[in-house]
């Protein structure tokens, strides 16, 4: 096994350069001690959670890079001279930690790439230059006549992306496929089945590479995990994993808590009084048009399910419902299928866990669907008719809004949960489910008190 | 049903039955060239063939009484055949190729080790007019007229050249899916060797038109440019049928309420209420939309408006109402099943039949043939005898189709997988060649 740099400050060498950053792209042949192992990993965690809940207050690109800078500094560098050992242990036991679902690997790779991007625009062009080469990435800059041949257009797309580079910086040739974050958001001219990348785009490149070499290696790392790895570290590694990846995700609310039950005749209360914006939405639309769109239909299903309501109220429920509008028989054959197959009942029987707030706000509701978070899907005027009618007004109201205008979602639902309990919820709101279950703890005791 | 017999004896007066479905998959469906297509050049006596190819095809079938078949899979043209034929299905969907046999995939998948998955797909996108009943005023749900379908036509022309200009694909073949919209199959081997990565970033290229029913602006520009694709799309296909068809014929400025959704599109108050104040109490008049329109655009681009917000309103606006609304679910990932072409659709009994993408402006989803009127053309040219050499579907208006489907698509499609397996071949000897010599 080899790692990738032995990372010594290269003191007295000029010409040296050496990144900071890893590609993970073997495991390291280290001694590690037990109590090490659990600490760097919660403390690689510390910074991965912090990149989440970042990317779901929808922090832009400059702030994220300065979040992403302090996340590091202070908590995988404490001690100068540990620092590569550090992260690479973190990161290859955080791989073990989070190999082991696909919803876990999606968070992983997703956390992690995003801490690699900004670590990557970080380094000096010099060494981004070196990591670039150790990805063998086959870019080929343009020549003088082809550049020629494009360059209105290249200015073009430069200015469409408000970018301050003058057109005349170097461009690379690209296959499309290699560079999907770009061709996703147009941010890269077009011609015959190649992306012209700018010269500071090609972080692009470097991540997407990354990207795919790790999302590789989770998969067999899982497969490791499941044929030996578990069964052989089960009184020493197999313990801590399991408890890494519970301790820090937070719960994720598929059982309702305290095997709380919820009934048929409670929904439309519980709407009322304890059911956040979106999914309070969901509900009324459902109630008025008798009919939700698949998003709408996994969003306010699963949430329900988690609160509590048993798989035959579910169906009772939207049977209710959609056969006012498609009848009994259309709702049999085709909706209720969907019902049972996120109580795991039906097709690969995974018992589907209700949407995090960080999954919702990252949605695209599109044409005639109600999912979504109101907070960042609504125009002004529909959330301000929305909240007033949650019965939030005035001051409290304007806070919400300036926190929308801020694209701080999460605060937003917080501050309305806040407004209309009268009371403080210092946690901050993460998950509709969280929100439900934290609200009726709130009316519960006071209702106790009154009574 | 007589085909031979009597034409009186066989009058012909629903759209669609279960009877003339068996006759269409008996005498009228292209077996052969569905196979060729599906089989991508993998059919033929070439050493490079992949025999096992078009076997790990998926295919679904909805029965009569909405039974779901899904992982069909045949391992030749004759099995497709009668399996068809036997199970005489409502619809016929295609999904990916699978590493395995997908009717097989249980046996693959014993001991928790998942090697069944999807290994190649065709990239497509689905784009229903149901999605449009915001801007179209003369029809709504699954309905469509000659007043709407110009939407679905700049959809094909809007993505027609992109793929093929900015992508570089050139096998795309578009299809009318039978009753509210239409499908694109995009089959160059690098298109159907996308990962579902990648099939998304194409997809969000294309994905302008945003947002659910709660915001309002479903489009906005903020850049100091527009991206060349979107600048060709604007100038070459919406604003020209945006101003030429949907403008008078969805009647766009014709009542408040209708002008009223397009200057809600308008971030500046002082502008939309001296529009709407000139607007209103004006008298009937037959250029009407066209003046209202060059009114508001003549307003939003006089050079006293330098805001930054109203540089593109005009865009912003002839975007909401033309560009192409994808399904982008369908697109995303490689098992999403779409329906077959040729297929008939229950509902209106027309056939599923391709559209030519550089004469797309003079496609009539309403004069597509349908199920009864072939059954028609079949008994009636069942009694000239001048068509006795030619096979049973020429004799339709179904004739027309499946010629353009095979000169236009399959037949330089074949001919490219016919050098792609060459060339990979003599790649391979080559390789194994030098390893010889070593």
């Amino acid at each position: 096994m080899e790692i990738l740099r032995s990372h010594r400050k290269s003191i007295g060498k000029v010409d040296a350069v050496v990144p900071n950053l890893l590609l993970y792209r073997t495991a390291p042949v280290l001694e590690v001690r037990l109590d090490e192992f659990e600490i760097y990993a919660i403390d690689r965690l510390k910074v991965l959670k912090g990149i989440s809940d970042a990317l779901s207050r929808g922090k832009k690109p400059e702030e994220m890079e300065k979040l992403v800078d302090d996340l590091w500094r202070m908590h995988m560098r404490q001690h100068a001279s540990q620092n590569t050992n550090k992260d690479i242990i973190s990161h290859f036991v955080l791989r073990l930690v989070y190999c082991r679902s696909e919803e876990l690997r999606k968070w992983f790779l997703s956390m992690e790439t995003t801490l690699f991007r900004y670590r990557f625009r970080l380094e000096s062009p010099d060494s981004q230059r070196i990591l670039m080469d150790e990805f063998n990435l086959p870019y080929k800059a343009l020549t003088h006549a082809e550049h020629e041949s494009v360059k209105d257009k290249l200015s073009q797309v430069s200015r469409s992306i408000g970018s301050s580079t003058n057109f005349d910086s170097i461009f690379f040739k690209v296959h499309f496929e290699e560079v999907p974050e770009l061709v996703a958001n147009r941010k890269v001219f077009m011609l015959q089945g190649f992306a012209y990348v700018a010269m500071h785009q090609a972080t692009a490149l470097v991540v997407t590479q990354f990207r795919s070499l790790l999302s590789k290696s989770l998969v067999l790392t899982y497969r490791k995990w499941t044929s030996t790895i578990r069964e052989q570290e089960k009184d020493r590694l197999t313990p801590i994993v399991e408890a890494l990846s519970t301790d820090y995700l937070g719960p994720n609310y598929s059982q309702p808590k305290d095997n709380i039950h919820i009934t048929l005749k409670d929904i439309d209360h519980l709407a009322n009084t304890s059911f956040p914006l979106c999914m309070r939405h969901l509900f009324y639309k459902l109630r008025e048009d008798h009919h939700l769109k698949h998003g709408g239909r996994m969003q306010f299903g699963l949430f329900l399910k988690g609160v509590g309501l048993s798989l035959d109220d579910a169906l009772a429920f939207w049977r209710d419902e959609f056969s006012k509008k498609v009848g009994l028989d259309r709702f049999e054959k085709e909706y209720a299928y969907g019902i049972r197959h996120n109580f795991g009942k039906e097709g690969k029987r995974i018992d589907y866990t209700p949407f995090s707030c960080q999954r919702i706000i990252s949605s695209v509701p599109s044409v005639g669907n109600h999912n979504g978070c109101p907070y960042r899907h609504f125009s002004d005027e529909n959330l301000r008719a929305a909240l007033g009618k949650m019965g939030v007004g005035g001051r409290s109201l304007d806070d919400v809004m300036d926190k929308v205008k801020n694209h701080h979602y999460q605060l937003a639902c917080t501050l309305t949960f806040e407004a209309i309990h009268s009371s403080s919820c210092d946690t901050g709101i993460n998950h509709p489910n969280q929100f439900f279950v934290e609200s009726q703890k709130i009316l519960q005791s006071k209702n106790q008190t009154a009574s | 049903m007589v085909i031979d017999g009597n034409p009186n004896a066989g009058s012909i007066t629903e759209t669609f039955s279960l009877e003339y479905l068996r006759m269409y998959y008996g005498k009228l469906f292209p077996y052969t060239d569905m196979f060729q297509w599906m089989s991508y050049g993998n059919d033929g006596k070439h050493p490079g063939c992949d025999l096992s190819f078009f076997g790990r095809r998926e295919f679904s079938f909805t029965l009569d009484n909405d039974i779901y078949l899904r992982f069909q899979s045949f391992s030749n043209l004759a099995e497709m055949e009668n399996s068809i034929k036997e199970k005489c299905p409502f619809k016929i969907d295609i999904g990916p190729v699978y590493s395995v046999d997908p009717a097989k995939r249980h046996a693959y998948s014993q001991g928790g080790n998942s090697v069944f998955a999807p290994v190649e797909r065709e990239l497509v996108f689905d784009i229903d007019i149901t999605d449009y009943d915001d801007v179209r005023y003369c029809c709504s749900g699954a309905d469509v007229c000659l007043n709407c379908w110009p939407l679905m036509t700049a959809a094909i022309k809007v993505m027609d050249v992109s793929l093929r200009d900015d992508f570089g694909f050139n096998h795309i073949l578009w299809v009318y899916s039978g009753r509210r919209g239409i499908h694109c199959w995009v089959c160059d081997g690098r298109a159907r060797r996308l990962t579902n990565e990648q099939r998304t970033a194409v997809a969000n290229y294309f994905h302008v038109y945003k947002g659910g029913e709660n915001s309002l602006k479903k489009i906005s520009f903020t850049g100091a440019a527009l991206h060349p694709f979107l600048t060709r799309s604007y100038t070459d296909v919406l604003r020209v049928i945006f101003e030429e068809k949907l403008l008078c014929s969805q009647d766009l400025f014709a009542s408040e309420e209708r002008y009223q959704k397009i200057l809600e599109l308008i971030p500046d108050e002082t502008l939309v209420t001296e529009l709407h104040e000139k607007w209103s109490g004006n008298k009937r008049s037959t250029t009407l939309n066209n003046d209202r329109w060059d009114h508001l655009k003549h307003t939003l681009q006089s050079g006293k408006q330098k805001v930054q917000g109203l540089r593109r309103c005009v865009e912003e606006i002839v975007f909401s109402y033309t560009y192409p609304r994808l399904d982008m679910e369908v697109s995303k990932s490689m098992n999403h099943l779409l329906k077959a072409p040729f297929c008939v659709h229950p509902k209106t009994g027309r056939v599923c039949i391709p559209i030519d993408p550089n004469n797309c402006d003079d496609f009539d989803p309403t004069s597509v043939p349908s199920l009864s009127e072939l059954l028609e053309e079949l008994n009636a040219a069942g009694l000239k005898a001048e068509f006795e050499n030619v096979s049973e579907i020429e004799k339709t208006s179904l004739g027309k189709s499946i010629k353009f489907f095979r000169s236009s698509f399959l037949h330089p499609l074949l001919k490219s997988c016919k050098e792609e397996l060459e060339r990979s071949h003599n790649a391979k000897l080559q390789q194994s060649k030098n390893s010889l010599n070593w």
